[in-house]
């Protein structure tokens, strides 16, 4: 089995549903992961605030240092996740295809790295 | 048993060099291994061929060879790998060398390599390379891309294959229409490469062509139930055959309607029809059949321009593009005449792509729109990069004088 990250983007300025259509993918996400979880492919799975809520912490010498704010400007940003485990990439697509409709947005499948062999 | 010269040695390897990587792949889990061992096994057989000759069954010594080789190349490389060895070893399916077990190989690494989570032109290069038996620089020339560019394409694509764990098998029935549709469309792309390429890389032309018809007629006897498949192959061997006849001894592109029938080539005519006719009697229509139906009713003489009208009509349904939709406009020209055909070509947006510029010439120069004409054939010249197209353009807009 491989570990595979569902990765659920956004793109700065795309208007977020509200109301009802908000509720709607929080019904269809939540359905998901309890289909996912029945099926034994749950690893882990989260939602993310925006990005300004970040802070990037980074080693100097013996001094940490923090900044404020995503790692990355950019226009693109990390939504949400899914760990899931699969058999093989085809598996894990089929994953993506219900996450793509139940979160209403493109998601990006990448497999983790292999555990090195004992 | 005969000395094999090394053009021999090099038809094997065309040949059998696919069949031997798929059924290495299948044993060893690496496209990597399987290719290096494959190609160890082909330098072994560079060595004994000429003075031995050619063993009784060249594709199962090649196959044996490289197994051999890979096996003992792991086993020298770590006590970990000795475990997979042994592991191996004892895979009852190790032994399955049967017809039937070879075949399925080839069919899982036909999916492999055109899996749609890999791109496109990434595709193209590992069937060529894995299927094909193409080395890298040619197929970076066929696609006139550096061999550096193209080398790279194939390592990313064999490393994402590897570490997502694309699967090495042919996809359950309710995906194979979806899957079958990007493994069609990538021999359909070999063999245009090698149509369209210009008169100086004739020989890139005709091997890709024969390469696409060759992996065709694999895919016809490993699925010989679809019939977009069947549909395919015909498809190519119509377009091939008419191959020799499509430019005259200056290079220029000669019509279908003025070519030299006598230089096509009538087996595979015969053979594109009947394959046809196979299809029709099945009755499950796709785009692939409905342009080989075209093509056969082309190589009819003459033309049944009606049955090409009501074919496209019907191609129209399944692709309902406006190159589709331009070739019927051709079409209906021929049925209803070229005022006709012309308003049709005029109601599509082209602008970019030569042949709406090139049919639109033909009509208004059919017409006796003399000016017009050749202001679309400038339009249609500007546009063309192959020497041959480039030719008959010019002749063609050079005849417009005498009017």
């Amino acid at each position: 089995m491989t570990q595979y990250l569902l990765s659920v983007h956004h793109t700065e300025g795309e208007v977020m549903p509200e109301g009802a259509a908000m509720q709607k993918i929080y019904d269809d996400v939540e359905a998901l992961n309890e289909e996912i979880r029945k099926a034994g492919a749950w690893v882990f799975a989260g939602g993310l605030e925006l990005p300004d809520t970040a802070t990037v912490v980074r080693a100097d010498g013996d001094e940490t240092l923090l900044t404020d704010g995503p790692f990355a400007e950019s226009k693109e940003h990390l939504g949400g996740f899914w760990v899931i485990e699969a058999a093989d990439l085809d598996a894990a697509l089929a994953w993506a295809g219900k996450a793509t409709r139940a979160c209403a947005g493109p998601v990006e499948v990448r497999p983790f790295q292999a555990e090195p062999d004992a | 048993m005969s000395v094999a010269p090394d053009d021999a040695i090099e038809l094997v390897f065309r040949e059998e060099s696919g069949r031997a990587i798929a059924t290495l792949i299948r044993l060893f889990g690496s496209i990597d291994v399987a290719e290096e061992a494959v190609q160890d096994a082909f330098l072994i057989a560079i060595q004994r061929w000429p003075a031995d000759g050619l063993p009784l069954n060249p594709g199962g010594w090649i196959t044996t060879t490289a197994r051999n080789r890979a096996i003992d190349r792991l086993r020298r490389e770590s006590s970990r790998d000795e475990r997979h060895v042994q592991a191996m070893q004892l895979d009852p399916r190790d032994n399955d060398e049967s017809a039937s077990a070879v075949d399925d190989d080839r069919l899982r690494l036909i999916f492999t390599c055109c899996h749609p989570a890999l791109a496109p032109e990434a595709r193209v290069a590992l069937t060529l390379r894995l299927l094909g038996g193409l080395r890298t620089p040619e197929i970076a020339g066929a696609f006139l891309v550096p061999e550096a560019t193209m080398s790279k394409r194939l390592v990313r694509a064999k490393r994402k294959i590897a570490a997502a764990r694309i699967p090495y098998r042919v996809p359950v029935d309710h995906d194979l229409p979806e899957r079958l549709r990007p493994v069609l469309a990538v021999l359909y792309l070999i063999f245009n490469a090698g149509y369209v390429a210009s008169e100086g890389d004739a020989l890139v032309r005709t091997d890709l062509c024969e390469e696409a018809i060759r992996l065709a007629r694999v895919l016809v006897v490993l699925m010989p139930d679809e019939a977009e498949a069947l549909g395919l192959l015909a498809l190519l061997l119509l377009i091939d055959a008419r191959g020799p006849a499509r430019t005259d001894a200056d290079g220029a592109i000669v019509l279908l309607a003025d070519q030299d029938r006598s230089l096509w080539d009538a087996e595979k005519i015969a053979e594109g029809q009947a394959l046809v006719r196979r299809c029709l009697r099945r009755n499950h229509p796709g785009p692939f059949q409905i342009q080989a139906a075209i093509n056969a009713v082309h190589s009819d003489t003459p033309t049944d321009w009606h049955q090409v009208l009501a074919l496209y009509d019907q191609l129209l349904i399944f692709s309902p593009t406006p190159v589709v939709a331009l070739n019927r406009a051709i079409a209906l020209a021929e049925v209803d005449g070229p005022e006709v055909g012309l308003e049709a070509v005029d109601a599509l947006v082209l602008p970019a792509y030569q042949p709406f510029h090139a049919t639109r010439a033909d009509l208004l120069r059919r017409l006796g729109r003399v000016d017009e004409a050749r202001v679309a054939y400038d339009a249609a010249i500007e546009l063309t990069d192959n020497g041959s197209e480039r030719r008959f353009l010019e002749q063609r807009s050079g005849s417009l004088r005498a009017n």
